[in-house]
């Protein structure tokens, strides 16, 4: 399979709407982690998120406003700009498709209407319930604002899911098609969605901003839930040269997801198999890998198991490990897609963001963690990890 | 009486505006497909009038009334009579 090039991308993210914002928060170290304020969090045993508190409404058309939940909108945003930064023409549409990556849907826009089904009748529920909190929503929203009316396709597999759309659009373009939107824009900040994911048990209830969500630190109590991520304009290698944009901000050269064992089993976790299958698959030796995004969960047994696998795969504190999800919580299904973006952006400005708060680095032998600046060096290949709820596990990785 | 500049007001609340149409203009005659407004958005404006009425509009008043004026004349034949 011929290795597609990225030649556009869309960023929504906590610390900064629009790739430049983002870049430039993620190098300063500004986290957008903070109280809850779309709703009183007061109630629940946590009240910290990533918000992306943006306009969508003034930047989008009146007619997609009744029937779009707050991160569909925040989807059609990363999508405008990923699109108009690949600048490709898509003809009539039907070999350019999108492939996003889901979790719950809009769930916000889906309480409302629940609420008012309740409260006061099927006559006040929207006709766009219909659609507006179902979990491929964003892909069908996208596909119908850009006319791109190739392949369509949602993934569920939570973190993990932002590489695997990415996979499945790498698929699409096998099968003919010349561009595809990919990646996943994620979020479900409102009373239902929070406690569908703090009943979880593996949200911080920390109440401190900066001591929230510590991955591989000694104080990790969980993580900080986010809403937003990216998505990313794949293209044929060819057609990419073709039109002379070359290889864009990097190809994605290899891709694996694994499954874990069942719990309780004594088996090793799929994590390590998903990585290196991914680098074989890349031809890439674990020695070539510059930088690490690591999946960072947060939760301590979660930590030690990436710790350990990095260290044995690339040797003690072999490679760079980042984590700028540090400043924006995990995103659902847009975490893993941001965290290519960032990866992307990385090997273009030679620049490794930092991961912020971290204070006591806990596998300080194994890992080489970026914490508090920025690490400057030439980068070619990175390597992107996510792990998602239930036992997914996906690697994925680029080369400039 | 339900007039047109009631029937704007709710397409706009409803199911928003399409920047490319005319929603000010003389629209009585012009096909709600053509002013940017699909099934779904006639079906969430329509029941919003039956609802802030009282009346019930006829099942296939989405697909048959196709014009502004069509909709305003089924709206107000149904206010005539009891519900």
């Amino acid at each position: 399979m011929t290795a597609p090039v990225v030649t556009g991308i869309g960023v929504v993210a906590p610390n900064g709407v629009g790739v430049a914002d983002y870049w430039a928060a993620t190098l300063r170290g500004e986290s957008g982690i903070a109280r809850i304020t779309r709703f009183d969090p007061a109630g629940y045993s946590a009240q910290l998120a990533g918000q992306v508190d943006v306009d969508a409404a003034a930047a989008l058309p009146s007619r997609l406003l009744p029937q779009t939940d707050h991160m569909t909108r925040l989807a059609l945003l990363a999508a405008d700009e990923a699109l108009a930064d690949a600048g490709a023409e898509l003809g009539d549409g039907f070999r350019a498709g999108v492939v996003t990556a889901a979790s719950g849907g809009g769930f916000e826009f889906g309480q409302r209407e629940l609420e008012n089904l309740w409260r006061r009748g099927g006559a006040y529920v929207s006709a766009y319930q219909s659609f507006a909190w179902f979990y491929p929503v964003n892909t069908g929203q996208i596909s119908i604002r850009h006319n791109l009316r190739g392949p369509g396709a949602t993934v569920v597999a939570e973190q993990a899911g932002g590489l695997d759309a990415l996979a499945k659009a790498r698929g699409q373009l096998a099968g003919g098609a010349e561009l595809m939107l990919a990646g996943g824009v994620d979020g479900s900040l409102c009373p239902w969605g929070w406690l569908c994911q703090i009943s979880s048990g593996r949200i911080s209830t920390a109440s401190e901003p900066g001591r929230a969500y510590l991955p591989f630190d000694e104080d990790a109590t969980g993580f900080v839930p986010g809403e937003g991520g990216a998505l990313l304009a794949l293209e044929d290698a060819e057609v990419a040269r073709r039109r002379g944009v070359g290889d864009g901000y990097g190809r994605i050269t290899g891709y694996a997801a694994t499954f874990d064992p069942r719990p309780g089993s004594g088996r090793e976790p799929g994590l390590r198999r998903a990585v290196e299958l991914a680098l074989a698959r890349a031809g890439t030796r674990p020695s070539e890998v510059d930088v690490v995004f690591a999946d960072a969960s947060g939760n301590p047994a979660a930590d030690r198991v990436e710790a350990h696998m990095l260290a044995e795969a690339f040797g003690p504190r072999g490679v760079p490990v980042a984590a700028p999800k540090t400043m924006t919580g995990r995103l659902l299904g847009g975490g893993a897609a941001l965290d290519v973006a960032a990866a992307l952006l990385s090997l273009r400005h030679s620049v490794v963001p930092p991961a912020v708060h971290i204070g006591r680095p806990k596998y300080s032998d194994e890992i080489d963690l970026v914490v508090g600046e920025p690490r400057e060096r030439p980068l070619s290949t990175a390597l992107v990890v996510a792990r998602g709820h239930g036992g997914f596990n996906s690697a994925l990785v680029v080369t400039k | 009486m339900f007039t047109v500049d009631d029937l704007r007001l709710l397409l706009r609340e409803c199911a928003g505006e399409d920047e490319a149409a005319d929603l000010d203009g003389q629209i009585l005659d012009t096909e709600f497909e053509e002013l940017g407004y699909d099934s779904l958005a006639l079906f969430n404006t329509v029941s919003r009038i039956e609802r802030d009425r009282a009346i019930t509009l006829p099942d296939d008043v989405v697909s048959e009334a196709k014009t502004p004026r069509r909709l305003l004349d089924e709206i107000n034949a149904a206010a005539g009579r009891p519900a």
